[in-house]
């Protein structure tokens, strides 16, 4: 028998990101909780970044997905702490980040005072999504979204996204 | 028939509203209550001078957009403009959370929500920002002059913030370290390569930090504000992580070989007491005049 709670959380833990929508918000990260308080579901959400723009998206996804799944009431709630961390993708989302072209994050750097300055170029050892080739270089920190950095294979030449370790 | 073609897209929908259909409060579920000890008033103050300094330079990084010498700088500002906007949004609501009075009152109904009634409908007086943020854009070296002192600074004192008494805080402080480590990142190499770069770059960006290392004093300078929130748990004096950021600076220096300006101090009024410079007006007027024409949000 299957609650109403876990049916809830199933609908949520579908829906996608507007801005990766190969991964669901599950395989994000940023699906933090979901309750049913009578007969109110609360779906719990975090930020990736302080500016995320999609964050009404999806909790305007939330809110139709959940209502067109019989749900009369649904409230997103936004969760602060701990902050997300790229950590949070799942297996499964690293999986369907490479499917699709995409470079994982690494693990997150962790800091607990002050932080350390880098000023060469970023070292991660990558391997291209498209070719498998691991001579990539960073083409800029700083890609299409908040998440991204772009790198580039030196052997297939081509460009790809990676995401990036917060 | 309408009587302008405009006319039927204002149905029942909140798409006709002129600040957009994301009315929601960013803080929706967090509990905004004041901790104990911590005076509300001076929270709110506190957050506004945070978050005016990420709100001006988000607005300043904004004009970069498709003027950078290349595509992936100008991708790299626009995201810098969108981090720092996203932590005054928090920091702007945390503000009007903690005391709602120091929201401007709207006509009545207006949706506008308390964060763009704070970021619209304040003069330059009002805004609490380090100078530094508002001082007009210059060439290249000019922005990554200013994002490697600003984002520094802010590092330092975004650090310890994660320990804030007050829950909000910390958390914009521990997303926020993510966020500027990054910008602080870029600034730093784009610091040495404009150094090491053609006697063109270099001298730019001297000059760059010729203009700007007079503001850099301001950047440490503690107002009663954020002294008295320090005291009680809650707020950080930028006095005390100002050799811890002159550490890293220092670093930077040396390898750029570039020599550290002589110190210039800050006296008298500051930014945070409102004293500005004519730039921020000017910049304000561009940024509010949409929403000042509209104060109801409706067109
Ligand atoms: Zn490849």
């Amino acid at each position: 028998m299957v609650s109403v709670r876990e049916r809830a959380a199933a609908v949520a833990a579908e829906v996608r990101d507007p801005e990766m929508p190969m991964l669901t918000l599950a395989d994000l990260g940023v699906l933090r909780d979901v309750q049913v308080d009578g007969d109110t579901v609360v779906a719990s959400i975090t930020p990736t970044y302080s500016g995320c723009p999609a964050m009404a998206t999806m909790r305007d996804d939330l809110v139709h997905r959940l209502t067109d799944a019989g749900f009369a009431r649904v409230e997103v709630r936004v969760v602060l702490s701990p902050a997300w961390s790229s950590d949070w993708i799942t297996e499964h989302g690293r999986a369907a980040l490479r499917a699709a072209g995409l470079s994982p994050p690494g693990p997150a750097p962790r800091s607990s005072g002050p932080v350390p300055l880098t000023l060469g170029p970023a070292r991660r050892a990558l391997t291209c999504p498209l070719c498998g080739s691991s001579r990539t270089e960073p083409v800029s920190e700083f890609g299409a979204t908040a998440c991204k950095a772009l790198y580039r294979c030196a052997d297939c030449l081509e460009p790809f996204d990676h995401v990036k370790e917060i | 028939m309408n009587d302008s073609v405009y006319d039927g897209l204002l149905g029942g929908d909140s798409s006709q509203w002129a600040f957009g259909t994301d009315f929601e409060d960013p803080l929706a579920g967090v509990d905004t209550s004041v901790p104990a000890g911590i005076d509300a008033a001076e929270l709110a103050a506190y957050c506004l001078m945070l978050g005016d300094d990420t709100l001006v330079l988000s607005q300043r990084l904004s004009e970069w957009c498709s003027r950078a010498p290349e595509l992936e700088e100008d991708i790299a500002l626009a995201n810098m403009a969108l981090d720092l906007l996203g932590q005054a949004r928090l920091l702007l609501a945390r503000a009007a959370a903690a005391d709602p009075a120091c929201v401007p009152s709207l006509p009545a109904g207006s949706p506008v929500p308390d964060e763009d009634a704070l970021a619209f409908f304040r003069d330059a007086g009002q805004f609490r920002n380090v100078r530094m943020a508002e001082v007009p854009n210059g060439d290249f070296a000019h922005v990554v002059v200013r994002l490697l002192l600003f984002s520094n600074a802010r590092l330092a004192i975004l650090s310890r913030l994660r320990d804030s008494a007050d829950a909000v805080l910390a958390a914009v402080a521990a997303k926020g370290v993510k966020e500027l480590t990054y910008h602080r990142d870029w600034a730093g190499r784009w610091f040495v390569t404009c150094a090491q770069g053609t006697e063109e770059s270099r001298r730019r960006l001297i000059d760059a930090l010729g203009m700007l290392w007079p503001l850099y004093d301001e950047l440490f300078a503690a107002h009663p504000v954020e002294r008295s929130l320090a005291a009680a748990g809650a707020g950080v004096d930028p006095e005390t992580v100002r050799a811890e950021a002159d550490v890293v600076l220092d670093q930077v220096f040396a390898v750029a070989d570039v020599p550290r300006p002589p110190l210039v101090g800050v006296r008298g009024r500051t930014g945070r007491d409102g004293l500005h410079t004519e730039a921020l007006s000017l910049m304000l007027a561009e940024m509010q005049v949409v929403a000042r024409a509209h104060p109801s949000g409706r067109w």
